[in-house]
């Protein structure tokens, strides 16, 4: 069947290319960032849970974010307020609340926020840590009418 | 009209980790260890690949899936190895996602691979956040980066299973202290496995094939 072993009919010489994840509507044409594909999935549960519940306008979404998750407030909101337009959250309010992360030393058995993005323990100035708080992210609540 | 609250309390992730974990019980149908590859940009996650394959490609059938932002210019070079190939282009994205992934094993040939690399888009920043439903995660800093980068970027070192040090035929060249890096990862996470090595020279590699090969071996008899 194949040419030669473990090379797909359609892999001659050429390489399947998927799509690329880009769908015209999308503001900025040939740029999806981290938070664009963040915010899909905020916009996407919102829909769901509106729709679970028969509302006809959501007007607020509560999120909680940790620092380690990598999300952009600022980001987040600028794209809702462009893919919610005609859905039940379009013009809806994100409120976000981000949590600090919170590391464990194992050695000196603290809990400590990290300073200027240093890791290291305040009391011994070693890494030997678990991450206690920090990677969440999710949505708390909708405020609907 | 009164304002509602309903409470949520759910994953923003949520989707993404549902669909990881319907892809990780595909892979696991058909035995395929599935390993989540992610790096800086330019560290050597293809040369690592193409050293892998031409090492392994006698006793384990091997598959590939790559992820960038634009081009096929490394998935070119995996399908000259006669590998089965699919380029992901995320189009700007700065990470693989689990959807992407599973359009991506539709055109696999899923029954005839025993090892699968899904290379992800080169970035120390975020493809840590997303679940691919791979069986293992293998990070390739590489020397000339700098001992610092496990500082920098905590939370990629913290979340892998596996760190392969690349390009430490460059290390007469640059100073970089291995004391310092290996403490910072192991301190970052316990139960990682460092492998120093060079795709360039060789060094090293040989350590990383047994580790491979008995994972290989370890899911085709599950």
């Amino acid at each position: 069947m194949f040419a030669r072993p473990g090379v797909l009919p359609y892999n001659r010489g050429k390489v399947a290319r998927q799509q690329s994840y880009l769908p015209d509507r999308r503001p900025g044409a040939g740029r999806i960032m981290h938070e664009l594909s963040i915010t899909e999935s905020v916009l996407n549960l919102a829909l769901e849970k509106a729709r679970e519940a028969n509302v006809a306008k959501i007007t607020r979404i509560n999120l909680v974010t940790g620092e380690l998750s990598g999300v952009v407030a600022e980001c987040i909101q600028f794209y809702f307020d462009i893919i919610s337009k005609d859905t039940v959250a379009d013009g809806a309010e994100l409120s976000i609340r981000v949590t600090p992360t919170m590391l464990h030393c194992d050695k000196c058995d603290k809990d400590f926020s990290p300073t200027d993005g240093r890791w290291t323990c305040p009391t011994c100035n070693e890494i030997a840590l678990d991450i206690v708080s920090g990677r969440e992210c999710y949505m708390e609540s909708l405020e609907v009418e | 009209m009164s304002v509602k609250v309903i409470k949520v309390g759910e994953d923003i992730l949520g989707a993404n980790d549902e669909q990881a974990r319907d892809n990780k019980t595909r892979l696991d149908g058909h035995r395929i260890l599935t390993i989540n590859i992610m790096s800086s940009p330019g560290a050597g996650k293809t040369s690592l690949i193409m050293r892998t394959i031409d090492h392994m490609k006698d006793r384990a059938r091997i598959g590939v899936i790559e992820g960038d932002v634009a081009s096929s210019v490394d998935a070119d070079k995996i399908n000259e190895m006669g590998i089965p190939v699919i380029q992901i282009n995320t189009a700007g994205g700065c990470h693989l996602d689990a959807n992407m992934v599973e359009s991506a094993l539709n055109g696999l040939p899923l029954e005839s691979i025993d090892l699968l690399f899904i290379e992800n888009v080169g970035n120390l920043i975020c493809p840590n956040a997303f679940a691919l439903g791979e069986d293992a995660r293998v990070m390739i800093p590489s020397v000339p980066e700098g001992d610092d980068k496990p500082l920098k970027y905590p939370a990629m070192f913290a979340d892998t299973d596996v760190v392969l040090l690349n390009k430490t035929d460059l290390a007469p060249y640059v100073d970089f202290d291995m004391d310092a890096f290996t403490s910072t990862v192991t301190g970052l996470n316990p139960d990682v496995v460092i492998f120093p090595l060079s795709c360039k020279t060789g060094d090293g590699l040989d350590d990383w094939f047994t580790w491979l090969d008995s994972a290989v071996r370890g899911k085709k008899s599950k």
